[in-house]
């Protein structure tokens, strides 16, 4: 699979409250989460400007603070194709996973890719080219369970067939 | 050899040892979620064609966040957990005016005791840890597959170890203890990882400040904060606990990837400035920041050891003219108990307002939201930007008594200055 899109860059220990504000949490209506996609961040107006498939790079600990699975959805809704940063605070990689939101762990990708640039994430190669530059950047492999969980469709699906669910 | 936390996880997955790393399917004792974090996972649940869930008595649900509903959206939300729970006959639900804040109430109640495993969709689940049990947060669709199985994947984390030693002074406790640790390794600086607290600080620590260390673990990026039980433990949960319990304490070989040291003594109390909780100072660096708001509550220091701390300070003084004070005891018991000791009396008669139990404030949902420009102390945990309220407003993070003494001054300041 392959996500294509320009690069938003966004700082190191963007937390959960950034992402979705929690007076928003009354509802969790994705597009109605998307709306308000990264409000309190140091870019409020990302939601206007953003096109669908664009990709959010950020430093380390992305997502940290609450475990809100509204903060991927509010993400993913918004259009945004994937998510790369140096690293992810350990519930939003968890919730991520689950509902199916794609992050990739790349720290020299983080470093070597400018706002505005044009990227394309390679997730079965596990590459990210900044098509501006024309660099290529590896990503930290994913961890076997996770593949699995990917196969199997995401948490719900794998649960689903494990409980003997239709 | 193995730490507290991998033997807990090892007993639970059915093997006799675990390693750091290896991924285990973990079944659980407790599995939680509240009206913010519940109704995401109703709806997969109920997607996925499940009918039944695996133990009515085993899932907690807890309006506690926009409870009393705040808005018609809140109603519905907190709705949704009502009918659910009606649904599927649980008995873990709990309706205001017998909820409280989830981390306040569970171990309370009883309902969480040392040895166990426990997930819930909310940040803060770590709390437990301070009875000597596992227990991590989690999003809304791990508890929806967890309500259908009773079990869930676990990575098995790496330990760290924080020693504590030394005498800490009058009005520190486990909040000083927990944002002086934070302060030092940074908010990513137990990811992924488990914190477990140890030294004879910790062991003199009533199970409210054990409860209020642990509930910072993940401020740090922690899965899980952990204290050994010990009597103290013991004592707490004897008159509790409603199931078997078992103690679990770390082999004196195991392995720590990291292993830390702190001298509480001659520790001043330590404030986390704004934005983040690892932007921590010492209080008589911060004499010169004046408030507009003082909240005492929450799961992290809303017990009834918290509301003392906070009464002693302020009895016979008044809240600053400039202040709002604002006190959320964080269950009903410990609300009952407040009365019953006076304490609402010297809260009241200081100016402040007193609440029933809710997590409003704390995430900026209700019950003293700030305006632009406005800036609070708070004995909550998280100071992120607009977590109380406007994107422009700031909160820093402290201990009862300071955030009591603050709101007498007008400003951030100690207990010893209130005249």
């Amino acid at each position: 699979m392959k996500f294509k899109g320009k690069a938003w860059k966004f700082g190191a220990d963007i937390d959960t409250d950034a992402i979705i504000p929690a007076r928003y949490l009354n509802t969790s209506d994705p597009k109605e989460l998307a709306s308000h996609c990264m409000e309190d961040s140091k870019n409020p107006d990302f939601i206007k400007k953003m096109k669908l498939g664009d990709i959010i790079v950020a430093e380390k600990n992305f997502g940290c603070g609450s475990s809100r699975e509204h903060a991927p959805i509010a993400i993913k809704a918004a259009g945004v194709s994937c998510v790369v940063a140096k690293s992810f605070a350990r519930i939003f990689y968890r919730n991520s996973f689950n509902m199916g939101l794609p992050i990739f762990e790349s720290a020299e990708a983080a470093d070597g890719i400018k706002e505005g640039e044009e990227i394309e994430v390679d997730a079965d190669r596990g590459v990210i080219r900044n098509l501006t530059t024309n660099r290529e950047f590896k990503v930290a492999p994913v961890p076997a369970f996770m593949q699995e969980l990917i196969a199997a469709g995401g948490l719900m699906a794998y649960t689903k067939k494990k409980a003997g669910l239709r | 050899m193995m730490t507290i936390t991998e033997k807990i996880l090892a007993a639970h997955c059915g093997k006799k040892e675990v390693v750091p790393g290896e991924l285990i399917n973990a079944k659980l004792d407790l599995v939680l979620a509240n009206d913010i974090t519940a109704p995401i996972a109703i709806k997969e649940f109920r997607a996925a064609g499940a009918k039944k869930v695996f133990d009515p008595d085993r899932i907690a649900l807890i309006p506690d966040h926009f409870a009393p509903n705040k808005d018609i959206p809140s109603a519905e939300q907190c709705n949704l957990l009502r009918q659910f729970s009606r649904e599927h006959d649980l008995s873990l639900y709990f309706e205001v005016g017998r909820m409280g804040v989830e981390h306040a109430l569970l171990p309370e109640q009883g309902l969480v005791v040392p040895g166990d495993v426990v997930i819930g969709a909310d940040s803060h689940t770590c709390t437990y840890g301070g009875l000597g049990a596992f227990s991590t947060g989690v999003g809304s669709t791990d508890v929806a597959a967890a309500m259908i199985t009773g079990e869930a994947w676990f990575k098995v984390p790496e330990s760290m170890k924080f020693i504590y030693k030394g005498k800490p002074g009058k009005w520190i406790g486990g909040k000083d203890i927990i944002l002086r640790t934070i302060g030092d390794i940074g908010v990513d600086g137990a990811l992924y990882r488990a914190m477990e607290f140890t030294g004879e600080p910790i062991k003199k620590l009533p199970m409210s400040g054990r409860l209020t260390i642990c509930n910072m673990a993940i401020e740090a990026g922690a899965k899980n904060g952990i204290i050994e039980p010990d009597e103290i433990t013991r004592k707490y949960v004897a008159r509790r606990a409603r199931r078997k319990y078992k103690f679990y304490k770390s082999d004196r070989k195991a392995i720590y990837v990291d292993v830390r040291e702190y001298d509480l003594t001659g520790m001043e109390p330590q404030i986390a400035c704004p934005h983040l909780p690892e932007n921590v100072k010492p209080v008589s660096q911060l004499a010169s920041i004046n408030i507009d708001q003082s909240v005492v509550g929450s799961c992290t220091n809303g017990r009834i050891e918290d509301m003392r701390e906070a009464a002693r300070v302020i009895k016979g003084h008044k809240v600053h003219p400039y202040v709002r004070m604002i006190v959320i005891p964080a269950t009903q018991a410990i609300y009952k108990q407040c009365i019953k000791e006076g304490l609402v009396d010297v809260f009241i008669d200081a100016g402040a307002a007193f609440s029933t139990p809710t997590c409003g404030p704390c995430l900026g949902g209700h019950m003293g939201i700030l305006a632009s420009g406005e800036r609070a102390i708070s004995t909550t945990n998280r100071n992120f930007v607009g977590r109380m309220g406007h994107p422009k407003s700031e909160v820093y993070l402290s201990n009862p008594a300071i955030a009591a003494a603050s709101a007498v001054l007008g400003r951030i300041g100690r207990p010893e200055e209130l005249k």
